[in-house]
């Protein structure tokens, strides 16, 4: 691994005033895509899976559900593609010197990417539109790329991720990257894992939870048949199994963050000194190097860190004061998600142990309130979970490698293109939600046009 | 050939093959929009509609291989002209999102009004995107993008002739390239009228295409002396009258409505008026930067064409199936019912009874929480994770 402080950059880096907007262009952009990246995920999967039942049955409600949700998917997956495509963009439009100086260590990554876009559109056009033009067995054979295409798609990007939070796999001299093995740099990094297992799960837990959660609000509305009921059950089975997984893949990422990573969870925590013996503090604020209004769990943090309740954790002080990310940025959001991780994988639990005592999933209205809740709950982990991986990682763009003011762009006008994507992105916020009316609206037809 | 311009003719085919197939797309917003009211014209929107629904998605990620390629083999250069660029590189993302928004939307729009403020949209968009991506082109072409962090001048880097023509070019092509699309497409159909009026327009998207194209030769002579004197000798002059040449076969072609034919010659001429610049121009690729000084380490160049010609052996098979089936009208024609589509009877199997899966589940999960939640060593971590997803698979079976 580079040595700290060793800084690498071809481009000359240029002063900006605007880098705080180009940082917020970024967050934006990424608080946009990635969770319609969790129905690229997992979306196909459980589509497949209803479609496999109605083979097996022929029932024809599975074919109904199928149709329907492949309909929702292909509205997403449109509107997942323009905003990753801004992502791609962005990369030079905002952090020009990043990807001058690194593009050939990580582009690999997205070039890899790009072909598992392709395979994830080419398939998504014929499974789409193919629906009653293709044998049924072919049809659903047709779906299985999609699935695997949105597993290969984030396993490059994380890899990217976890490039830049863990560097490895060059040399720098003189700024330049040189020596480069950018297939030991992307795929032979252990930071890679547990991001690609948390990402993946959580994409489960997020398309499960805002799933379900469509149709417990329309439970709560009245609208409860038999059809509504399946389409309630499948996904939120998937959710309820994850969630509770998701708890033990973070303590896993917690413990590689620990070691990699130590002051990124001295943020987390905000343990201002290293400490032996640490203590974990849950909720309140941190000010003046200690954590205010907050409850204190004695040993916990090197318990959970290290396995061992007297391990010495390392404090923000290890780093000078300009090398420390933003603390209570850091900590609040990692609460957050930790608090409604723990929060979705009770009810998760509690829906499962019904199932499993009663024999039926539990009706009562409160759970049904419960699950409209969980949907956007899960979106705020998961934006929370990012901003606590990517602000945790400041001020380095590259960890220990190049700072974010280092990558950024020269160009003028990042105030006006970060206007214009605001609006643009609220109309596409709005757009969704008209269409996503729409198709919900839709009568459910026993006899339906292609997906067209 | 050395190895270090290889990525550099990756990146031209996939240019090459998003003027030719997005560029259709494109196009088809741009005859949209200009298709003004009534009727037919709402036929005709509807044709352009249903024509690139299945191949919009695939169409589009060409742009996406040419940026990764890109920034990959050549950082340096990418990163100089994204900086110098932003302005017109930032339109055309815009672009985009509206384009592929409206797309997405389209499905859900009932009634003339709603699809006609979609058009609208789309088509203005789809008119914005070519032409801000011709820019980008034809400032590089122009020489007029330096290295550095936003080294050039953000506005008057694009803002001179070449690059408009090139912008308008770029348009002019797209419109073309639909027409003939779509010309195609009403004739498999049977829609004779359809396909006599994208006929027409074709004829005339293609005439001002070429009319363009000369045009810009005119404005290279003032402007880029250098660019112009390379590309009206030797090779690059040869190429370029290839391109010439096909460009006139493919308005005979299209005229004699040998759409098949006529696809071809278009793709070559476009291919040939790319080729030709780039020869004209190698081995520089922005100015005081040859290809050789922009490319990656050889190890990186080795990794990216071993991935690309990877990628390709998936991606070709793929997009000929993708093709097939759309083209022989298997995917684009109104679907049957549901009910036609017959459903092998329930037959339900089942491997284990219901207990025995839970109890699988239940070991997994034990085991799973064992390797990686208390084990350290990362050999346990992977069989942990493996635990934990198998546990989510049975359980959810079960
Ligand atoms: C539905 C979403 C969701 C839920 C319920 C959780 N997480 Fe998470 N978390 C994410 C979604 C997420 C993520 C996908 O947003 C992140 C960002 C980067 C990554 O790898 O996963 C993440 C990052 C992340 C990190 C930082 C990893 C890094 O910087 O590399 C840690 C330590 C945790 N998580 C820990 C947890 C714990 C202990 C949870 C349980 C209570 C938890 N997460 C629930
Ligand atoms: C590759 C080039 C990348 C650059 C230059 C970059 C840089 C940044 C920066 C500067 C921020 C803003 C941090 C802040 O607000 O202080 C950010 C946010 C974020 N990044 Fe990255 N990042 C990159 C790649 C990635 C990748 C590959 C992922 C995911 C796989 C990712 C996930 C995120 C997320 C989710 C946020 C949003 C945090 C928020 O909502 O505030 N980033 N990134
Ligand atoms: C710098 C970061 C990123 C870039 C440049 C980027 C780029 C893109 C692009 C260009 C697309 C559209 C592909 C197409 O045209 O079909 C896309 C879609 C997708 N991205 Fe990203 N992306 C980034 C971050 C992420 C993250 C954080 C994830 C999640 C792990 C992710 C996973 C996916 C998936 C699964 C799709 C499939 C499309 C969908 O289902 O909506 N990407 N991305």
């Amino acid at each position: 691994m580079p040595v700290p402080e060793a800084i690498g950059t071809i481009l000359a880096p240029a002063h900006q005033a605007y880098l705080l907007q180009a940082r917020q262009m970024q967050a934006l952009s990424f608080a946009v895509h990635i969770p319609l990246v969790c129905f690229g995920i997992a979306f196909p999967m459980l589509i497949l899976f209803v479609e496999a039942r109605y083979l097996r049955t022929g029932d024809q409600l599975y074919l109904t559900l199928a149709r329907r949700w492949s309909r929702v998917m292909l509205a997403l997956f449109g509107v997942g593609v323009v905003s990753g495509t801004i992502l791609s963009f962005e990369m030079g439009l905002l952090w020009p010197n990043f990807t001058a100086t690194f593009g050939s260590v990580f582009g690999l990554g997205f070039a890899i990417e790009g072909f598992s876009f392709f395979t994830e559109a080419i398939f998504l056009g014929i499974y789409l539109y193919g629906w009653s033009r293709l044998s049924p067995r072919l049809h659903f054979l047709s779906g299985l790329p999609v699935a695997l295409a949105g597993f290969t798609g984030s396993l490059m990007v994380i890899s990217v991720n976890a490039w830049m939070n863990h560097p490895s796999g060059f040399r720098l001299v003189n700024g330049r990257a040189v020596d480069i093995h950018p297939w030991a740099a992307l795929l032979g990094n252990s930071y890679l894992w547990h991001e690609l297992i948390h990402m993946y799960v959580a994409g489960y837990i997020v398309t499960g939870f805002l799933i379900s959660a469509c149709y417990a609000f329309g439970r709560l509305r009245g609208r409860w048949g038999r059809y509504e009921r399946t389409a309630l059950i499948i996904p939120l089975t998937v959710a309820a199994l994850a969630a509770p997984v998701q708890v033990l893949v973070g303590d896993w990422a917690g413990r590689d963050v620990a070691t990699t990573q130590p002051v990124k969870l001295a943020a987390i925590e905000g343990l201002a000194h290293t400490t032996r013996g640490a203590s974990e503090h849950l909720l309140g604020w941190y000010t003046n190097g200690q954590v205010k209004y907050g409850i204190a769990i004695p040993k916990l943090l090197s318990l959970l860190a290290f396995h061992n309740p007297n391990a010495v954790v390392k404090g923000l002080d290890t780093v000078p004061a300009n090398r420390q990310p933003p603390i209570n940025v850091v900590r609040l959001s990692f609460q957050t998600m930790v608090g409604i991780g723990t929060l979705l994988a009770l009810l998760g639990v509690f829906f499962l142990f019904t199932r499993w005592r009663r024999g039926r999933p539990p009706n009562s209205l409160w759970f049904h309130r419960a699950v409209v809740l969980a949907g956007p709950l899960s979106v705020v982990a998961l934006i929370a979970g990012w901003v606590t991986t990517e602000v945790g990682r400041q001020p380095w763009v590259v960890y220990h490698v190049m700072l974010t003011s280092q990558a950024v762009t020269a160009a003028k006008g990042i105030p006006v293109g970060y206007a214009t994507l605001v609006i643009v992105y609220l109309s596409l916020a709005g757009a969704v939600a008209w269409i996503l009316r729409r198709l919900s609206r839709a009568p459910l037809p026993q006899r339906e046009e292609a997906a067209v | 050939m050395h190895l270090y311009a290889l990525p550099l003719i990756f990146i031209l085919i996939g240019l090459v093959l998003y003027v030719v197939l997005g560029g259709a797309d494109f196009g088809a917003g741009f005859w949209q929009l200009a298709a003004g009211r009534g009727e037919r014209a709402e036929r005709l929107r509807e044709h352009a509609h249903h024509s690139m629904g299945p191949v919009w998605e695939a169409n589009h990620v060409w742009l996406i291989f040419v940026l990764t390629v890109m920034w990959t083999a050549y950082p340096v250069a990418f990163g100089s002209i994204a900086s110098t660029l932003a302005l017109p590189l930032f339109v055309a993302a815009i672009g985009i999102i509206i384009r592929g928004t409206a797309y997405a939307l389209r499905m859900g729009a009932s009634g003339p009004r709603e699809r006609a403020a979609l058009e609208t949209a789309s088509g203005v968009s789809s008119i914005l995107t070519p032409f801000s991506l011709g820019l980008v082109a034809g400032a590089i072409a122009a020489g007029r993008v330096p290295v550095g962090n936003a080294a050039g001048d953000q506005i008057s880097s694009w803002l001179s002739p070449v690059p408009l023509v090139i912008g308008v070019l770029a348009v002019s092509v797209s419109a073309y390239m639909a027409a003939v699309f779509l010309a195609a497409d009403a004739a498999r159909h049977d829609q004779p009228e359809l396909e006599q009026e994208m006929r027409l327009r074709g004829l005339v998207a293609g005439l001002v295409a070429g009319a363009v194209a000369v045009a810009g030769l005119v404005v290279l002579h003032a402007d880029v002396h250098r660019l112009y004197s390379e590309l009206t000798s030797g090779a690059p002059l040869v190429v370029a009258v290839i391109s010439a040449l096909s460009g006139l076969a493919t308005l005979a072609l299209l005229a004699a409505r040998r759409y098949e034919a006529c696809r071809y010659t278009a793709a070559l001429a476009v291919a040939a008026v790319i080729a030709a610049w780039a020869i004209a121009q190698s081995p520089v690729i922005l100015p005081g930067l040859t290809v050789a000084q922009a490319a990656a380490p050889h190890d990186v160049l080795v990794a990216v064409t071993v991935a690309v010609l990877a990628g390709a052996l998936i991606l070709f098979p793929s997009l000929a199936l993708l093709f097939r089936l759309f083209l022989g009208g298997r995917l684009s024609e109104p679907a049957a019912s549901p009910e036609a589509a017959q459903a092998t009877t329930g037959r339900a199997r089942t491997w284990a009874s219901p207990g025995t899966l839970a109890r699988v589940a239940g070991a997994l999960l034990l085991a799973g929480v064992g390797l990686l939640n208390a084990a350290d060593a990362p050999l346990a971590h992977l069989f942990g994770v493996l635990c934990l997803l198998a546990f989510i698979a049975v359980a959810f079976s079960s």
